[in-house]
């Protein structure tokens, strides 16, 4: 694509390590927590350069949860790092009571989301996490879309006080937006204008969206695209624009349809402009095991989905 | 007088306020309360290195406390109010519409002392482990209490939790467990044996003491003693669900029930009035 270039593929949670990195020499309060996964989240740099300021709890990540919320008591910044999994439903009482509900300062960041983990299939591979976590008050939802982006918030979100989720995953994807873009949580990234059809992404299918996009335009259709990295708060105020503008809708995610970005934009849509809408991610279904291109095919999470989704769109107008 | 005898008198206020905290709201916890008011007011009048005028979340350079079993709120909301932390008339807002003593223990309402909610069962261990980590980093050498229920042993978190205190060898980590033997079922060896704690808690790698939690000069030199000891440190506290009222004692269906009129007066009558009610 002329307009984003793929600068070279990487995986988001290098991202995250990189940016990880980055905090501990600039911020000394940033500590990271560690559930027998420091390889596969990245974190090895930092565990290297900061050893007092990382914590291995081993494989309890109940527990890791909790000390990461006793850590922000004297004023520490605790990152922890397991897979999406295991970051959220597995402990999602005490990120409940423990984080939430104490408003503590703790960054739950987590890996190998969605379907795209692949190989190792559905008991790893969580589609709801988006869902329970954005359903906890106050809890912030960040789902960026490529390497960047995906260092950018973890930057940013150190800056931010109260808990946050931080979903990114495992394969390789196109690296396209601004290595020194600034990461404002909540504040939606328009990457095409277009009249026809508003596409609302999040993650892994931003870079779908665009190609969608591409797509649609030799076909004659003209597509906006929105990237969505923060789910909650969301950027209502960017979505009602662009919605008011093209009058109907597409939301692409990897996560179940039920709990995730769709039914955040139709909640907002339903309130303040009711839009015909449609929905790219998983139909009330498990994942399985595959390669990451092949899943988002089966599980009508692809380019194709996309397309089609827009037109249908386009067409209920 | 000396200071057991000053302490005693002040947990027979903090069983006065307990029991009636419970009955004005017809809900609540009063067994465990009861049966943990000596541990509360050794700690919150004698042990802890605290200044309540100038409470901070961060509690730097002082001594923190956690409770992990939430339920017996009352005993700690009459104590924190007694050592100072907020106005003695507020515990007469417990369990009501718009109160900062909510029916668990939470930050959520800014009341001053409370460091995290709990109350789901199990996960105190583990912030106070982070509290204390914490503290390490802040080169801060004060000590971190933190009290659990026997029953709530049975939760696996408590244990992911002892294992990494005992394999890192938290230093400054000191954890009260109320062996009163009794939960919301019954007796806790008939709703699931705990078996040999001293043997379990050894083998996780922490220093076991064993102590009556209610008998003042006991809980004094237990945790006197616990403080020089390297690595964590559990006291296994044995009280009586209920002490200082005779009807309450000697079952576990005084968990989570409130006395009747009745009851109260009798209970009243068996507590002296020390400081004042509220």
């Amino acid at each position: 694509m002329a307009k984003h270039e793929n600068t070279g593929s990487k995986d988001t949670r290098s991202g995250f390590g990189e940016g990880l990195h980055e905090l501990g020499k600039e911020n000394e309060n940033v500590v990271a927590l560690c559930a027998d996964l420091t390889g596969s989240l990245k974190m090895n740099a930092f565990a290297n350069d900061f050893p007092e300021r990382f914590v291995q709890v081993g494989i309890a990540e109940a527990n890791m949860m909790g000390i990461a919320a006793g850590l922000t008591i004297g004023g520490k910044i605790p990152f922890t790092g397991t897979f999406a999994n295991f970051s959220t439903g597995r402990v999602y009482d005490q990120i409940r009571q423990s984080i939430a509900y104490s408003g503590k300062n703790v960054k739950i960041c987590a890996s190998h989301a969605g379907l795209t983990l692949g190989e190792d299939g559905a008991t790893h591979q969580i589609l709801e996490d988006i869902g329970l976590m954005k359903m906890l008050p106050h809890m912030v939802v960040i789902n960026p879309c490529d390497f960047n982006q995906t260092k950018a918030a973890t930057k940013a979100i150190a800056a931010y006080d109260g808990p946050v989720y931080l979903r990114f995953g495992r394969p390789k994807v196109p690296n396209f937006t601004p290595a020194d873009q600034d990461f404002e949580i909540g504040k939606a990234v328009l990457l095409e204008s277009g009249k026809d059809v508003t596409i609302i992404a999040t993650g892994h299918l931003v870079w779908k969206a665009l190609e969608a996009s591409e797509q649609l335009a030799e076909k004659g259709i003209n597509a906006e695209v929105i990237n969505i990295h923060t789910i909650k708060p969301l950027d209502k105020e960017a979505i009602l624009k662009s919605v008011k503008k093209t009058r109907c809708v597409v939301t692409a995610e990897e996560h179940q349809m039920n709990g995730g970005l769709g039914d955040a934009v139709a909640q907002l849509l339903g309130r303040e402009l009711p839009t015909a809408q449609e929905y790219v991610g998983v139909d009330d279904s498990f994942g399985e095991s595959g390669k990451p291109e092949e899943l988002l095919t089966k599980y009508n999470c692809d380019t194709a989905d996309i397309i089609k989704a827009a037109e249908n769109a386009i067409a209920r107008k | 007088m000396s200071d057991i005898k000053h302490l005693e008198k002040v947990a027979s206020q903090t069983r006065r306020d307990i029991v009636r905290m419970v009955h004005a709201v017809q809900s609540g916890h009063p067994g465990g309360s009861l049966g943990c008011a000596d541990l509360f007011v050794a700690l919150y009048h004698s042990i802890l290195k605290q200044d309540p005028s100038t409470w901070t979340m961060d509690g730097e350079g002082e001594d923190l406390f956690f409770l992990s079993n939430g339920h017996i709120s009352p005993v700690w909301y009459s104590t924190l109010a007694r050592a100072g932390y907020f106005e003695i008339s507020e515990l007469d807002s417990f369990r009501k519409l718009n109160t900062r003593l909510q029916g668990h223990p939470t930050t959520h309402e800014g009341l001053p002392g409370i460091r995290i909610a709990s109350g789901s069962l199990g996960q105190g261990l583990s912030a106070a482990i982070g509290a204390t980590l914490s503290k390490k980093l802040n080169s801060d050498l004060g000590y971190v209490y933190v009290l659990m229920g026997d029953g709530e042993l049975q939760e696996g978190q408590v244990w992911e939790a002892a294992m990494f205190a005992g394999a890192k060898k938290v230093n400054n980590l000191i954890a009260f467990v109320d062996w009163n033997k009794r939960q919301i079922d019954g007796d806790v060896k008939d709703v699931l044996d705990l078996g040999d704690l001293n043997a379990k808690w050894e083998s996780f790698g922490w220093k076991t003491m064993e102590m009556n939690g209610n008998d003042m000069s006991s809980i004094l030199s237990t945790v006197e003693k616990a403080k020089s000891e390297d690595g964590p440190v559990v006291i296994l506290m044995k009280t009586e669900m209920g002490a200082g009222v005779d009807f309450m004692m000697g079952s576990h269906k005084w968990h989570g029930i409130p006395p009747s009129n009745e009851q109260l007066a009798q209970a009243l009558e068996q507590l002296e009035e020390t400081l004042g009610d509220y």
